[in-house]
């Protein structure tokens, strides 16, 4: 393993120059290097060759003597992409060849890194400026490092793809200068490229995890394998409410590579040489369990939540004009509910982490979204102070959300600490599905009142399990778009644990309020795309006036009309019934057509053709793949997913109960951006929500059947 | 426990582990072979296909005490150099989001463009419906295992 030959310490201010705001003094902490090489997996395609020697710019970039540069993913690689992506933007303004770089991860690093979080979509959006700034200032060192050597001006030289090349036509590589830079100061001035003159954002780059993937490398927080490493197995109360009394593990013990059976508060740890033993051993664990708090079940809420929505809030989430005028004035009122269960997020790669909790330090490893509150959790659970508590990112087998929340990492570390031991702790699948953390069960009222053949009120009211809708939503559409206008929220308290599901609660608002506005159109004899996009125009002098407005009217006009384009919206086309539906979050416009047709007498989902604003793309191909499986998820949980209670016991503890969308139930997707050369937000999460309305809707045109609750396969047979 | 002898990727290893071990544990945990994962345990999600003389099995339904004379492939074996169709087509169609899945998906694919080197839509849809992937990436497989198909 190398060693790193340079060392920055120092903080400083830069000026840019940027193509998009020229000359503004914006605050910038050039970082520090890496203290010490980690051993990494270079499984990347291609594979560039090592240096001998590092040349460490920022905590960003590495130089290689041999013109090979690292670039660090700062963000936790969830299967959104960060990991080529985030890179990309760096090696684009610092001008490299993409070919000669490799990716090492980044692990949690406070000093040096900005919100290391895989969530809401926001790591390009957040990251965007920060990365080309590093990319762009290593450039401008590496070219006055050259013109020192050659002694001319850094303003004759010209770069590209890494090498360096003044008048004369003589070259320099990066890695023939980078050891020159070591001591130079950082330059007050950058430039950033104009975007036209992009060479690597925007043209598609292969996941640079691929090679990894493709022939099995240890890439994920499941393959950690350390030396003297132990494995567990957790046993949970198996109702949500009940606590453990006591437990008889003679037989569980005397499994074949079982070393301990331990209590961790509620729950029972079984730890073993290997997983099966520690798996087998858990079957065979005698445990008397008694109701703590209520053992509640899924008609309980309902009859709760139902209650609540009929009371409504005491104080409104957002309120414009005068509603209940609007709605004593109307000449006609339309008012639905719409219903949505539990879900179990399901990460194919159960949830699991490394943890070696020793006097000195508690090292850890493994797959989370939130790296460094999960380690101030297990500094919190352990007593220690949280930087003697190390975080080394995997990547994750899917998070969607449920690797936010590190309990499995507290747990891991807590049997360490107990055992004295370094342990990878595994859910099993029946752990994973049933230890909670669920997108909460929710039910949405929406009602409208027309007058003159124009919406003039909207009135949403939120009833959900444990957490309501975060504040942003309230400003999404139709606020703005609508003069009398209101949304509350009310939520019943429940002892089982809830958390973000990705596209938190739009991932049903959306269908509820984009089947609603399907059924509106009907109800006022106008087409659905025209119906959006005149309400959109009145948002728009609302949206000009008011900051609180989330999204762009303008922008969701021309997403719109680019998906009933590209959809075949109002052409006929034999056999095929269209739905249509637009939703924003997490900073991205999208709109979608579904096309279903009929097959043996029951309807399939044949197609969605999407439109999205997220700006800029970065990586073309990985951006559109990101939409086709939002799109497949959003289908299918819409479809099939369900998750109920029985006297605090979930419906389904593995895939045999529990139905995921498959490959023959996926519809094709189609994916086209809109270009509009705006700064990119982010794909993760946005192309689900529209997708369970597009799919409603278009199924109404092919049955005539109003879809209010999901999954869709319980409120129609032929569905199934 | 008891010695047994199995043959990976070629290579004849011998393990002491209990008879009802399941193949996914030896090779995860035994042989350090693990790029086959573990979904489900209950042969639902294929994460754990691997081949048995070719054929593709759920490795977690497969004991130890099964396999004694097979020829097990797993992903790792599966080529040098990433040479197969298979896992180039994946390449070219830059199938994986998360990858977790991806291994079983291959292994899948793989036996399976041994029975019918044609496959229609339809064909492929049947014989990957056993192989789960949370993050969607399912068009992308179809079309990468018709890519594979042609370049066999």
């Amino acid at each position: 393993m190398s060693k790193i030959n340079t060392q920055f310490k120092r903080r400083t201010f830069l000026k840019t120059s940027a193509a998009a705001g020229g000359g503004v003094l914006i605050g910038f902490s050039w970082l520090a290097s890496c203290k010490q090489e980690r051993a990494y997996n270079y499984a990347q395609l291609p594979s560039p060759d090592m240096p001998e020697q590092w040349a460490n710019l920022t905590g960003y970039i590495k130089i290689g003597e041999n013109g090979t540069i690292s670039i660090v993913n700062p963000n936790p690689e969830i299967g959104q992409n960060v990991k080529t992506s985030m890179p990309m933007i760096v090696a684009e303004e610092l001008d490299c060849d993409w070919d000669q770089v490799i990716v090492e991860q980044a692990p949690l690093d406070t000093e040096k890194y900005k919100r290391q979080v895989a969530g809401g979509s926001q790591s390009i959006r957040h990251d965007w400026e920060l990365l080309r700034k590093t990319g762009a200032t290593a450039k401008a060192m590496l070219v006055t490092a050259a013109a020192k050597r050659w002694e001319v001006e850094a303003s004759t030289l010209t770069v590209a793809k890494g090498i360096i090349t003044n008048a004369k036509g003589e070259t320099l590589g990066y890695g023939d200068v980078a050891a020159n830079i070591v001591d130079m100061p950082v330059p007050e001035e950058i430039s950033l490229k104009d975007p036209k003159d992009f060479k690597i954002i925007g043209h598609s780059k292969t996941n640079v995890d691929m090679k990894g993937i493709l022939t099995g490398q240890p890439l994920f927080g499941i393959d950690t394998r350390e030396k003297g490493m132990v494995y567990a197995s957790m046993i949970r109360p198996p109702a949500f409410g009940q606590k453990l009394v006591s437990f008889e593990a003679e037989k569980a013990k005397a499994v074949n590579g079982v070393s301990d059976v331990i209590q961790i508060g509620d729950k029972i740890a079984i730890i073993a040489s290997s997983n099966w033993p520690a798996m087998k051993a858990k079957k065979l664990i005698n445990a008397t369990w008694e109701e703590d708090t209520a053992l509640e079940s899924t008609t309980d809420h309902n009859t709760a939540m139902n209650k609540l929505m009929e009371k409504g809030a005491d104080e409104p989430r957002r309120k414009d004009g005068d509603v209940e005028k609007a709605f004593a004035d109307a000449d006609e009122i339309l008012e639905r509910v719409y219903e949505a269960p539990y879900l179990p997020h399901n990460c194919l790669e159960p949830m699991n982490f490394y943890a070696d909790v020793t006097e000195e330090r508690i090292y850890t490893k493994g797959p989370i979204q939130t790296p460094e509150w999960t380690q101030s959790r297990i500094a919190g659970v352990t007593g220690r102070d949280k930087k003697d508590v190390t975080i080394d990112m995997t990547r994750m087998g899917g998070g969607f959300g449920r690797r936010l929340y590190g309990e499995f990492a507290e747990e891991s570390a807590l049997i360490s600490q107990a055992i004295n031991k370094p342990v990878q702790l595994l859910f099993t699948r029946e752990d994973d599905m049933t230890a909670g953390t669920y997108r909460p069960a929710s039910k949405y009222k929406i009602a409208a009142s027309i007058k003159d053949g124009k919406v003039t009120g909207y009135k949403l009211t939120e009833s959900a399990m444990s957490s309501n809708m975060y504040g942003l939503i309230p400003n999404f559409f139709p606020a703005g778009a609508i003069p009398n206008y209101k949304v509350e929220s009310v939520k019943t308290d429940s002892n089982i644990t809830t958390g973000a599901w990705r596209a938190p609660f739009t991932n049903f608002l959306g269908f509820a309020e984009q089947s609603f506005f399907d059924e509106l159109a009907d109800l006022m004899k106008t087409d659905a795309v025209e119906l959006r996009l005149a309400l959109l125009e009145n948002a728009k002098g609302a949206a000009a006036a008011d900051e609180s407005i989330q999204y762009s009217p303008e922008r969701m006009q021309e997403t719109i009309k680019l998906a009933a384009e590209k959809g075949g919206w109002g052409k006929e086309e034999s056999g095929v019934s269209k739905g249509f539906s637009a939703y924003y979050s997490h900073n991205t416009h999208v709109a979608e057509v579904a096309h279903v047709v009929m097959k043996d007498g029951s309807p399939v989902v044949k197609k969605v053709i999407c439109a999205v604003d997220c700006g800029i793309v970065v990586n073309p191909e990985a951006a559109k793949n990101q939409v086709e499986g939002g799109v497949v998820d959003g289908v299918g949980h819409a479809m099939y997913g369900d998750l109920s209670f029985d006297k605090g016991v979930p419906s389904a503890a593995n895939f045999d109960k529990y139905r995921l969308i498959r490959h023959s139930e996926a519809p094709e997707v189609e994916v086209h951006f809109v270009e509009n050369g705006l700064s990119p937000t982010g794909l993760g999460e946005p192309s689900l929500p529209p997708a369970g309305g597009a799919v409603a809707n278009a199924l109404f045109k092919a049955t005539g059947k109003r879809l209010y609750k999901q999954p869709f396969i319980n409120q129609n047979e032929i569905l199934g | 426990m008891a010695i047994f002898n199995i043959n990976v990727n070629g290579n004849q290893k011998s393990v002491d582990v209990d008879a009802d071990t399941p193949i996914l544990w030896v090779l995860r945990d035994e042989l350090n072979l693990v790029g086959t994962k573990y979904g489900c345990g209950i042969a639902q999600c294929g994460a754990c296909t691997v081949h048995m003389d070719g054929t593709a099995v759920r490795s977690c339904q497969l004991r130890i005490s099964d396999v004694e004379n097979k020829k097990i492939t797993t992903i790792e074996g599966l080529s040098e150099n990433l040479k197969d169709p298979v896992q180039q087509a994946w390449i070219e169609h830059d199938v994986p989001q998360c990858g977790y899945c991806q291994a079983g998906q291959i292994m899948t694919a793989s036996a399976f463009l041994k029975t019918n080197k044609n496959p229609s839509d339809q064909d492929i849809k049947e014989a990957m419906n056993g192989n789960i992937c949370r993050c969607g990436t399912y068009n992308r497989i179809r079309a990468a295992v018709k890519t594979a198909a042609k370049n066999m």
